[in-house]
């Protein structure tokens, strides 16, 4: 439907609205907001990973001169909420860095030296660090109460594993039966973190009368509403929350940590608080990605055919059961290939680690990573391109997928058939490096988006939208307005009001603002050409069928005249007042989008480091609004997986102690890392979308961890399972072979 | 304790303020003067969001003491372009779609301004090498580059 | 012709089957009938997945009409990062 189409908006690279602010520098985030009579709070957290809290005293801090308020789980309103122990820990701190108590002062440095004077007895445990700890026998429980959920006959008895699931298609046996070669592998990814470079903050206020605010940096303030208003009691319409402007989420920043505890000691206080978390805080006690351990048997014909594809799954959920994103790794895992016969099963393990938050495609490129690495094996045994064997066994459309229902139109062979002809993968070698090729998928999801026109006198338009904008969202907002309406992009200026002014909307994540939240501009959009027809009518004394509206103008069809949107705004007066478009929708029909990377490693034999010299991330679009701002995310995903790939992972010590909580030891890649990225948009469009949009916020992380895998296990021929591929584990491999 | 009184030039405006011995010069800045386009991503001098010039040279602003600043020049990205204009290094920013969240992107500019003083025609490798100090989590670099790239370009050709 | 269900390996475990056919043309009765005919099947845990009518995935099918002839699947409710 949308191929045929020439837009006019759609597809160029606009600057966006908010650049201004950015470049300048005035631009307000997080720890941005400072009020009157403000003071500052900081968080006690737990110097142990598993120990009773025996008892807390707070007498000596409460006496200090300086501090204004403190807070302990006690003071959390609502205790039955299950998110109140990860605010404040309760019976026991589950791991390093867990939040204990909150004390509020005149000045950061007083609050600062406050923490020092609580006293806390704690009767330290023994800490679970590894699944392997986690399921060994006679292993130490975190939750005393933790039956497995999904076994196919309920245990009696405790253990840390929370959940099992399952999924199958076909005949597992049949399948590998016919299979002339079967490879098997196991392969494990680390405790890694989203890495934002903004910390978590906020400033909060709480009056006398009830009313609240919150000022925070979130991928969904009207999440931080709903979970806050939750755990203290309070109704939604007296607890106003801000989105400021955010500085990176890819997931991290979809639940709440400081937020609630602010408030408590605002209540208690008289005051605004705020809080902004340490950098050392953020690595410790906010949502890392899931740690994996992942078991994949693939079996395929000599002429390439995958006849049988097997995983087990262990996810690592941090210390609170059922946070492991379990469910889309085991749905995403086996997606791309289009097999009869399928089998994945999947646990949930507790371990003492923070809780474990959504990471851009959470689950899925663990997963996928194992799947691709094992294809790229298979393909070498059996002797086939990398690329032909995957093109050989694509997923497209039709293909009955693992998790349910037949694909749509998908991209999947495009981005392949792209790869194959991209320059990068047409070069040659030299010694010392490798080329690894992967595939990925994700789902992208839709759901609840809210959207406001208010057409002002001028005839100029402010979209009001409730999902924050990451990415440059606020820029493809405009332009599908002015799409729709045919009127010039800056005509519109698209922003994110607080909570108070516009209707719920779903967190910013999933891929699903311009899919969803630009499906909701177009639906208020088109309101507004419904409503411009019958005020235009209502002048002309004509009906609104008898109006056209073309290229921004209404056109009198049974006479003369036109009138442009600022004619027909200026007279809204007096057609019927002023013209809002509504757009509250629940949006369906999100469409997957398939990528292909190819990533060249050069590796250093001598010291274990590996750099990627080249690197291609091709990617579906559906539809690329703004082309500049979808590169973007290829770009950005690439790198974050390259970081997962090469580098980064949490490192514990004995005791469970994270040792490096710091941009220093936990290295993200700086841009003396990388290469230029070479961006390739495909395009097929989601034939649910008016323009054909799908996602493309998170696939691009997932390619990169078996793309760099496979390409330095080729660069040094020793097939590396484990991530990071970090210099010392490379250089022992190496020593070792 | 007994604040320090700091007099110092702050984007070409003489200023005055209090601090304690013990605060850095970004939160001074950002606390004290309401200078908050200088970011705090770690405080450990390892991402760069903080980057700000102290006579002419970059200095991570959360590593430096607010009294080190008395008498001196402090540049931050507030006095970067013209009120009306802006400058070409933040026009390449905004044409290359270099930021997406763009917490990182003050102290980019500043670096990025600080490279080109020192260097008007750095290489690719150069640029990187110059600006791994300023992390930047969401764009994997490439536009960044693109945008250092053809500001050096612009700036030589308008020299 | 009727409208198709298939379960996932999950939702086997309570159904016994791989499918079924039911008569219902919207959502709420698909359910109604589904639990009635397999009583091991719980509702709520039903009402907490997303469905694919026809291979579109949507999250809060409350009002879903059905076409006869369609395929429905029950599925995990995905959230993303
Ligand atoms: S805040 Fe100064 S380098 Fe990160
Ligand atoms: S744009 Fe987000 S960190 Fe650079």
């Amino acid at each position: 439907m949308s191929e045929a189409q020439d837009y006019k908006h759609i597809g160029q690279r606009t600057i966006r609205p908010d650049g201004y602010d950015k470049v300048t520098g005035r631009a307000n985030y997080a720890a941005d907001l400072a009020l009157p009579g403000m003071i500052w709070a900081k968080v006690l957290r737990s110097p142990h990973a598993h120990a009773r809290i025996v008892s807390i005293d707070i007498s000596k801090v409460e006496a200090l001169p300086d501090v204004m308020a403190v807070a302990t789980h006690a003071d959390i309103p609502n205790q039955a909420d299950p998110g109140a122990i990860n605010i404040l820990a309760k019976e026991k701190a589950l791991y390093h860095g867990h939040a204990i108590a909150g004390v509020a002062a005149k000045t950061e440095t007083a609050a600062e030296a406050a923490l020092a004077l609580i006293e806390v007895n704690y009767e330290v445990l023994p800490p679970i660090m590894s699944i392997e700890d986690a399921m060994a026998d006679g292993a130490a429980l975190i939750h005393e109460n933790l039956i497995t959920k999904g076994m196919a006959e309920q245990p009696t008895s405790p253990s840390n594993v929370s959940s099992r699931m399952e999924m199958n298609k076909g005949d597992m046996t049949a399948g590998f039966a016919e299979a002339d070669v079967i490879v098997e592998r196991e392969y494990r990814t680390p405790t890694v973190h989203q890495g934002y470079i903004e910390p978590h903050a906020c400033t909060v206020r709480f009056d006398e009368d009830g009313q609240s605010m919150i000022w925070c940096s979130t991928q969904g303030h009207f999440g931080v509403r709903a979970s806050t208003a939750g755990l203290l009691n309070l109704e939604q319409s007296k607890l106003k929350v801000i989105a400021s402007e955010i500085g990176g989420g890819f997931g991290g920043k979809t639940v709440v940590y400081l937020e609630p505890l602010a408030l408590i000691l605002s209540k208690k206080s008289g005051r605004p608080v705020k809080i902004q978390m340490d950098r050392d805080e953020v690595f410790k006690a906010s949502g890392p990605g899931s740690a994996t351990r992942i078991k994949v048997k693939i079996g395929a014909k000599k002429d390439g055919a995958i006849t049988a594809m097997e995983a087990h799954l262990y996810y690592e959920s941090g210390a609170f059961p059922g946070a492991a994103p379990l469910g889309p790794g085991c749905m995403t895992i086996f997606t791309p290939y289009d097999v009869p016969n399928q089998y994945v099963e999947g646990f949930d393990v507790v371990v003492n680690k923070a809780k474990v938050a959504a990471y851009r495609a959470p689950g899925a490129p663990q997963s996928e990573y194992a799947c691709e690495m094992l294809i790229n094996e298979l393909a070498d045994e059996l002797g086939i391109d990398p690329i032909d064997f995957r093109l050989q066994n694509a997923a497209k459309e039709d293909t009955q997928t693992l998790y349910g229902p037949k694909l749509k139109a998908v991209g999947l062979v495009e981005c392949l058939e792209a790869a194959k002809n991209s320059a990068q993968y047409k070069s040659a070698l030299e010694k010392n490096q490798g080329r690894g090729v992967a595939a990925g998928f994700w789902f992208n999801i839709g759901g609840v988006s809210s959207v406001i026109i208010n057409m002002n006198e001028d005839g100029t338009g402010t979209i009001l939208e409730g999902s924050p904008d990451i990415g440059g969202s606020r820029a493809s907002m405009q332009m599908m307005a002015a799409e729709e309406l045919q009127m010039p992009t800056d005509t519109f200026t698209a922003i994110i009001p607080d909570t108070a002014h516009i209707a719920h909307s779903d967190t910013t994540g999933g891929s699903r603002t311009t899919f969803a939240t630009g499906m909701a501009v177009v639906e208020a959009a088109a309101d507004i050409v419904t409503q411009f027809k019958e005020r235009a009518a209502a002048v002309w004394n004509v009906t609104p069928e008898q109006v056209e509206w073309k290229d921004g103008i209404a056109i009198n069809t049974s006479g003369d005249g036109e009138m442009t949107a600022a004619e027909i705004c200026a007279a809204a007066g007096r057609t019927g007042g002023q013209i809002t478009g509504l757009g509250n929708i629940n949006a369906r029909g999100a469409g997957p989008s398939f990528a292909v990377h190819i990533a060249d490693i050069e590796v250093d034999t001598d010291t274990g480091k590996s750099d990627v010299i080249r690197y291609t991330a091709i990617q579906d679009a559906g539809k690329a609004i703004h082309p500049g701002y979808v590169e973007g995310q290829y770009q950005g995903g690439a790198a974050q997986g390259i970081g997962w790939a090469l580098n980064e992972e949490y490192i514990f010590n004995k005791d469970g102690l994270m040792e490096n909580p710091g941009f220093l030891d936990y290295r993200i890649p700086l841009a003396s890392d990388l290469p230029m990225i070479e961006a390739i948009i495909v395009e097929v469009p989601n034939s649910f979308h008016p323009f054909g949009v799908r996602g493309v916020g998170e696939t691009g992380i997932i390619p990169p961890l078996a793309a760099c895998g496979t390409a330095v296990s080729q660069a040094i021929g020793i097939r590396m399972s484990e991530l990071p591929l970090s210099p010392p584990r490379v250089l022992k491999a190496i020593l070792e072979a | 304790m007994t604040k320090s009184h700091i007099t110092a030039t702050i984007n070409g405006d003489v200023r005055e303020f209090l601090c304690e011995p013990g605060d850095t010069l970004l939160q001074s800045l950002r606390d004290e003067l309401g200078l908050t386009g200088t970011k705090e991503g770690c405080g450990s001098g390892d991402c760069g969001a903080c980057s700000v010039t102290v006579n002419g040279r970059l200095v991570c602003s959360c590593l430096v003491l607010a009294v080190e600043v008395d008498g001196a020049e402090v540049g931050t990205v507030e006095g970067i372009g013209e009120p009306d204009k802006l400058h070409v290094i933040q026009q390449k920013f905004l044409e290359h779609a270099a930021l997406q969240c763009g917490i990182c992107t003050p102290g980019l500019i500043v670096s990025t301004k600080a490279l080109l003083e020192e260097n008007p025609s750095p290489t690719e490798e150069e640029a990187r090498y110059y600006l791994a100090g300023n992390l930047c989590r969401c764009t994997g670099y490439d536009k960044i580059i693109k945008a250092v790239m053809d500001a050096a370009e612009t700036m030589r050709g308008t020299a | 012709m009727a409208t198709k269900v298939i379960f996932s390996s999950e939702l086997q475990k309570f159904t016994g089957e791989v499918q079924a056919q039911v008569q219902a043309t919207n959502y709420r009765g698909v359910v109604a009938e589904i639990v009635a005919k397999y009583p091991d099947l719980a509702e709520d845990e039903i009402l907490k997945m997303a469905v694919a009518i026809d291979g579109e995935i949507i999250h809060d099918p409350f009002l879903e009409q059905i076409q006869e002839g369609s395929e429905v699947h029950f599925l995990y409710r995905i959230s993303g990062g």
